[in-house]
């Protein structure tokens, strides 16, 4: 068994990145600078927690120096959580749907 | 030994073929992998219990973020302790990697203990894992559910890296040690990882 040591990059650096990116983070969901748009804040927070990720799993996990397929197979959990969000949402829309429809239909009134 | 076993080296390549260090590696990324494959289910089901619930509570109001962003930041300077010990490893320093491990450790019991104080005191306001005040029950079985999963990470990731500084301390000569712990080191950072989602999608959003 070979032991490689990797090329370490300048972990400090890193570290600050990560700092200031969760400071980013706190900043969007204040009041005094959250927006007003749900959706921005929303794309906001995903979009860097993504690139914390990416930072992590590039520079500390060394994906970055490793062979390509094995950031296949890092990234292939992300895809299937994406997707399963989507394979969710209608199920729970349509449990709500029929929700709704069983409470209006015993608020109706009666008729004789 | 049976003559399947004995012609096993034969037929398996010396190296695997994606991690040539060691095959140990390429173990751990499929583990993490199908590990991920879990937490990416628990957090797609919270969200989309979340977005289709009419009376889900806000999770800044409830939880808050003051302790939790320390917690974040917590485990931040934790993965550069990591991450440094296994620099010094590579450079042959037994000692200062072990004093890193063990600040790794220490880093990630600090936050099992903060993450048990939220727990106490989020459980005396109410947030119970089958109903809370504020609206969704099912607000406070996810909570409990993914935090937990990941504490538990946590508290393994913590004994796993104390077993580590035994190892470094053990083997013959530091090389010897460093796949393990650098292995080790995929483990931790990955609860990293984790934790830096959860925050989002559990915290701030």
């Amino acid at each position: 068994m070979a032991t490689a040591e990797h090329k370490h990059p300048n972990y400090m650096a890193i570290f600050w990145w990560l700092a200031v990116l969760t400071v980013l983070e706190i900043l969007i969901v204040l009041p005094w600078f959250r927006p007003e748009n749900k959706l921005v804040v929303g794309v906001l927070l995903c979009a860097l927690a993504l690139g914390k990720a990416a930072i992590v799993a590039m520079y500390f996990m060394h994906l970055r120096f490793e062979a390509r397929t094995l950031g296949l197979i890092a990234v292939t959990p992300l895809v299937i959580a994406t997707l399963l969000v989507f394979v969710l949402l209608p199920d729970g829309f349509a449990v709500v749907k029929k929700t709704v429809g069983v409470k209006a239909a015993t608020t109706e009134p009666v008729k004789h | 030994m049976s003559h399947v076993a004995s012609m096993h080296g034969a037929v398996e390549p010396a190296e695997s073929p994606l991690t040539p260090e060691s095959w140990g590696k390429l173990g751990m990324w499929i583990f993490l992998a199908g590990d991920a494959v879990g937490f990416g289910t628990l957090l797609a089901g919270y969200g989309a219990m979340r977005a289709t619930s009419g009376d889900w509570p806000s999770p800044m109001e409830v939880l808050g973020i003051n302790l939790t962003a320390v917690m974040t930041f917590l485990l931040i300077c934790s993965s550069v302790t990591m991450v440094k010990a296994l620099e010094w490893l590579g450079r042959g320093d037994r000692t200062r990697a072990r004093v890193l491990l063990f600040l790794t450790a220490l880093g990630g019991a600090i936050f099992v203990s903060l993450q048990a104080y939220e727990w106490t005191h989020l459980i005396h306001r109410g947030l119970h894992i089958n109903g809370n005040p504020w609206g969704a029950s099912l607000f406070g079985t996810s909570f409990f559910l993914v935090t937990g999963f990941h504490g538990l990470h946590v508290t393994g990731g913590v004994i796993y890296l104390l077993a580590m500084m035994r190892v470094v301390k053990r083997r013959p000569v530091p090389a010897a040690s460093y796949n393990a712990v650098e292995i080790a080191g995929l483990y931790w950072h990955f609860v990293d990882l984790v934790w830096i989602m959860v925050f989002t999608f559990m915290y701030l959003l």
